[in-house]
């Protein structure tokens, strides 16, 4: 492991991927792969997770080839060094702000949305300048042998590869040296990364999850709520780190949740579930077992159909959820969605607050103030007001965690910042010493007086401002030097 | 927000430390409570905190000047700039800034969120530890408090004890001008920085030098608890001397950035490279220069720090073995006084090679030329600082584009650290996470992507829904084709 990793950075030092025009290029290449292994891709989707081609192409594809449209558009501005306000003892000098790649990138992908979650971050760290490690998760085992295959054919076999493995080979992974890593999955998993990156002081961002609330206002939609939270809810089979984990409503609002719901789902999956080819299946035994096991001793609004064979579990409702039963101990992860009562918002938010920070919080009213406050009050990595999900879609946010839920942010610009490193950077000429002498000792008090003036002030550009000012630098350097005569 | 008392996702929940075990839990339960109280959020709050510490630098300068003194004999010209200037800068900022800073930043749509509103607020994360070192222990302290305040969030302070007398100033006069509901000082030495890493902080800024071993430690601490955290560290700042430049004006910045606060400065130049002929002519102006700013005998210059303590003057003593003095040398265990020292000769495997020498010691080693220059810091670990010096540009930027490190100068030296618009942080081993000015409020807050939809025009939603058609397919594949879904996806 150490000897594939030792390869990667050699072929970072060569300076190879630094080129703006070689990470268009391999931007590019990313590109023709997704759209000529379109069908390849969404093989491996339906293999790993029962999904449909158009679920396999809205989840997953789209944000992909949405993100690679973005980037290579935007990059030649974001490479450029950004210049930076001076001041004006520095005004004749250049100083700016110089984006550098890290180094080699570690990609840890999650398997609930195997595509998008390796790919997405590779397309920032490539556009960083990086020579990046992608190591899809084994659980979703067609994805990830796709990507092993496909990738090489498309992008530098040198700078970019993927590793494949289980538990044994990702430890011995994270004990290699990394200038970033970015982890997507659980929140234990997430600390156990952090702890071997703090080895080698590797920065990390880490996309983790938690509960992410839904409150429904009594004074809101509820026909447009229902249908939206259906369509978060279960998408995927429930297993999507951003999914509204549980709702929180007042007690009068339950009943009607559960009709609009249940008719929403028949809606969308017909009246036999198990034959719609849009409702994925939990992605293997082990996850089964624990989602069904959170089932136990609650009350089921409907749903609850499970089938270990095929790991179906149907869209499932519950009702009267006790704050200390499992279902509300852990992530979900799964196609049941808690209903829990509260009074009011007021209740609302404190039992958010008194859990861990989650990784989103959906509000849904008609009343803006309501939902002001409801993101005021709380904290969460990101939020949707009046409807699921949506804040991922956007890559001009940054999508990232707080607390338990995770740290950092990546998508769009904001990948393209975390797996670069912002050098500051002064350049002045080797003339003009006459000024420094402002800075030399001996010291007396009117140097430290004229220091304040100069340090204090900050000046923009500008012609005559440059003269006077550079001038006036040389009239203080010449003034004390006569003065120490 | 967690309160201690909550169960955590994934996890059993682990048994309550005693008071032996975990001494400080309770402030922090206090103040993770306090939190929720939302006093330090609203605007107005944060500024007053912000005038406090403005009050605090201006009614104490005099005894902050002495402070440094005492600790460090800081000459009050280095003090002022270097801590006192730069932290009024710091607080002046925020406090014209700051208003625009909390303000939620809009963010470019795409078609389906066209008629809604999208935003990135920024919230502080809670409960803030800032631990800060000896060396500028004023500076280093306010830079980043000024941020986490600004930012609004509650702050743990903890000084480094090494700094004796400021510590003492920290603790009796700063909370003077400090709201105590919402920040609180803890005192003491390694082992209390240890207990206290073992609570679980919102976020945590750690400047400190030795790296990485310190890194090492409050990383793998904050790893338990998932706590966000800026490392601002150190390393060796290489400096490379082209032939071609102005001898005395390198030789006067080289030595001025060297010897500043007696080169205990992260981002001081640790080592010279330059070829044989240019040491020949730079040996001299550096004596020339040194002989300028603090006499023939620097030792009684008012301009001159001293080490901190006993323990690291005997430790850049030490380094005075390395390779041949070719000026300089003195040393008074006493007075805690080692005189500028340029060392000539040095091996790369010689101790003074193999840590930050934080003292005002200069080795020169000598390379070929620029190239071999560049492979020799390429194979050491990234620094904080680098600088060039050379009338070419090409050479300084070569340097610049063939290495890596956390900021450039070119023919200068940390004159960069005035400029507050412009990020200051580490990479690699140097550090990680960045702060200064604005970059302090970003770092000390948590921008929470919000998207906040129409409750109406559901005919929208529908191409998303289930059931799924080929035709909805295609109609997806043609809309995208045709870049109507930028910047990002239709769902």
């Amino acid at each position: 492991m150490e000897q594939r990793v030792l390869r990667v950075r050699a072929a970072f030092q060569t300076g190879r991927s630094r080129p703006l025009t070689f990470r268009l290029q391999q931007l590019r290449a990313l590109q023709r792969m997704v759209q000529e292994c379109q069908k390849e891709i969404l093989a491996a989707l339906a293999d790993d997770l029962h999904k449909s081609e158009f679920n396999a192409y809205s989840q997953e594809v789209i944000n992909v080839l949405g993100e690679l449209d973005h980037v290579i558009e935007k990059l030649p501005e974001w490479v450029a060094p950004e210049p930076a306000k001076k001041t004006i003892l520095t005004l004749m000098d250049e100083a700016y702000i110089h984006s550098e790649p890290l180094g080699v990138v570690l990609i840890i992908g999650a398997w609930n949305y195997p595509f998008v979650l390796n790919i997405q971050p590779l397309v920032g760290a490539i556009a960083a300048g990086n020579a990046v490690i992608v190591k899809p998760s084994e659980l979703s085992e067609r994805t990830a042998m796709l990507l092993a295959k496909i990738i090489p054919q498309y992008l530098d076999k040198e700078l970019y590869c993927v590793i494949n493995g289980g538990i044994e080979e990702t430890t011995e992974l994270l004990k290699q040296r990394f200038d970033h890593i970015l982890y997507t999955g659980s929140t234990g998993v997430g600390k156990i990364v952090m702890e071997a990156a703090a080895k080698h002081l590797t920065p990390v961002t880490l996309e983790l999850g938690g509960k992410s609330p839904c409150y429904i206002d009594k004074d809101c939609n509820l026909d447009v709520a229902c249908r939206r939270i259906t369509w978060g809810k279960y998408m995927n089979c429930g297993q999507t780190c951003i999914a509204p984990d549980y709702i929180l409503c007042e007690p009068s609002l339950q009943g009607q949740i559960v009709e609009k719901i249940k008719e929403t789902v028949k809606e969308f999956y017909g009246e036999e579930i198990k034959q719609s080819p849009d409702y994925e299946r939990i992605i293997n035994l082990r996850h089964f077992k624990r989602v069904t096991n959170l089932l136990e001793g609650q009350k089921i609004a409907f749903g609850g159909e499970t089938d270990e064979a095929t790991r179906f579990i149907a869209p499932t409702v519950l009702t009267d959820v006790n704050p200390n039963s499992k279902v509300m101990q852990e992530e979900i992860f799964g196609p049941v969605l808690p209903i829990m009562p509260v009074k009011n918002a007021d209740e609302a938010i404190q039992f958010i607050n008194q859990r861990e920070k989650p990784l989103a919080l959906y509000v849904f009213s008609n009343n803006n103030k309501l939902i002001k406050r409801m993101i005021e009050e709380t904290s969460s990595g990101g939020v949707t007001g009046n409807d699921v999900i949506m804040h991922f879609t956007l890559n001009s946010l940054p999508f990232g965690g707080v607390g338990n839920s995770g740290m950092g942010a990546y998508h769009g610009k904001h990948s393209f910042d975390t797996f670069s490193h912002h050098r500051s950077c002064l350049i002045k000429s080797l003339r003009m010493e006459g000024a420094n002498k402002l800075r030399y000792p001996p010291n007396s008090q009117s140097k430290v007086d004229w220091a304040n003036f100069f340090l204090l002030k900050r000046f923009n550009r500008g012609k005559i401002g440059i003269f006077l000012l550079a001038f006036l630098g040389i009239l203080v350097a010449v003034t004390m030097k006569l003065q120490s005569f | 927000m967690s309160a201690t008392k909550g169960k955590s996702c994934d996890q059993q929940p682990k048994p309550e430390p005693g008071p032996q075990m975990n001494p400080y839990a309770g402030t922090l339960k206090r103040l993770q409570d306090a939190f929720y109280s939302g006093i330090t959020r609203p605007i107005k709050f944060r500024i007053s905190q912000l005038r406090g510490l403005s009050r605090f630098l201006k009614e104490n300068r005099n005894l902050l000047l002495d402070t440094l003194a005492r600790d460090l004999n800081k000459p009050s010209f280095e003090a002022e700039i270097s801590e006192i200037v730069l932290c009024e800068e710091e607080i002046q900022l925020a406090l014209n800034n700051l208003h625009k800073w909390v303000k939620d930043e809009p963010v470019e749509k795409n078609l389906v969120t066209q008629l809604d509103s999208a935003f990135i607020r920024k919230e502080p994360y809670g409960v803030a530890l800032i631990i800060a070192p000896w060396n500028y222990p004023l500076n280093l302290l306010l830079v980043p408090l000024v941020g986490a305040i600004a930012a609004g969030n509650y702050v743990v302070l903890k000084p480094l004890e090494i700094s004796k007398s400021m510590e003492r100033v920290m603790a009796e006069v700063l909370p003077r001008y400090l709201d105590q509901n919402c920040f609180t000082m803890v005192l003491g030495g390694p082992r209390e920085a240890t207990l206290l890493l073992k609570n679980k902080f919102d976020y945590i800024f750690f400047t400190g030098e030795q790296p990485p071993r310190r890194g090492w430690i409050v990383m793998a601490a904050a790893s338990q608890h998932l706590t966000p955290i800026t490392l601002e560290l150190g390393g060796k700042n290489p400096c490379y001397v082209d032939d071609n430049c102005d001898l005395q004006n390198v030789a006067n910045r080289v030595a001025w950035f060297r010897f500043f606060n007696a080169g205990q400065t992260c981002v001081a130049p640790d080592y010279v490279l330059c070829s044989p002929e240019m040491r020949e002519k730079l040996l001299p102006a550096l004596q020339h220069a040194v002989t300028q700013f603090y006499g023939k005998d620097p030792q009684s210059s008012p301009d001159l720090a001293r080490i901190i303590s006993p323990k690291h003057f005997l430790r850049a003593r030490g380094l005075l073995g390395s390779g041949r003095v070719a000026f300089g040398g003195q040393s008074d265990e006493q007075e805690r006084y080692i005189a500028p020292t340029v060392l000539v000769d040095v091996k790369e495997t010689d101790p003074v090679m193999q840590e930050e020498i934080f003292g005002p010691i200069l080795p020169i080693l000598t390379v070929s030329g620029v190239e071999e220059a560049i492979a020799f810091i390429r194979k050491r670990e990234k620094p904080l600082a680098l600088f060039a010096f050379s009338n070419d540009w090409k050479v300084v930027n070569k340097v610049l584009d063939q290495t890596s490190s956390g900021t450039f100068a070119g023919n200068d030296g940390f004159t960069f650290m005035t400029i507050i618009s412009m990020p200051f942080g580490g990479v690699g081993h140097s550090g990680m996470g960045k702060y200064h000015g604005k970059f302090t409020f970003d770092t000390f807050s948590h921008g929470r992507g919000c998207v906040l939809q129409s409750p109406h025009l559901e005919f929208i939603n529908k191409l998303r829904y289930p059931p799924y058609s080929q035709g909805r397919q295609r109609l997806l594949v043609w809309l995208l084709k045709h870049k109507l879904s930028l910047p990002c996806s239709i769902l």
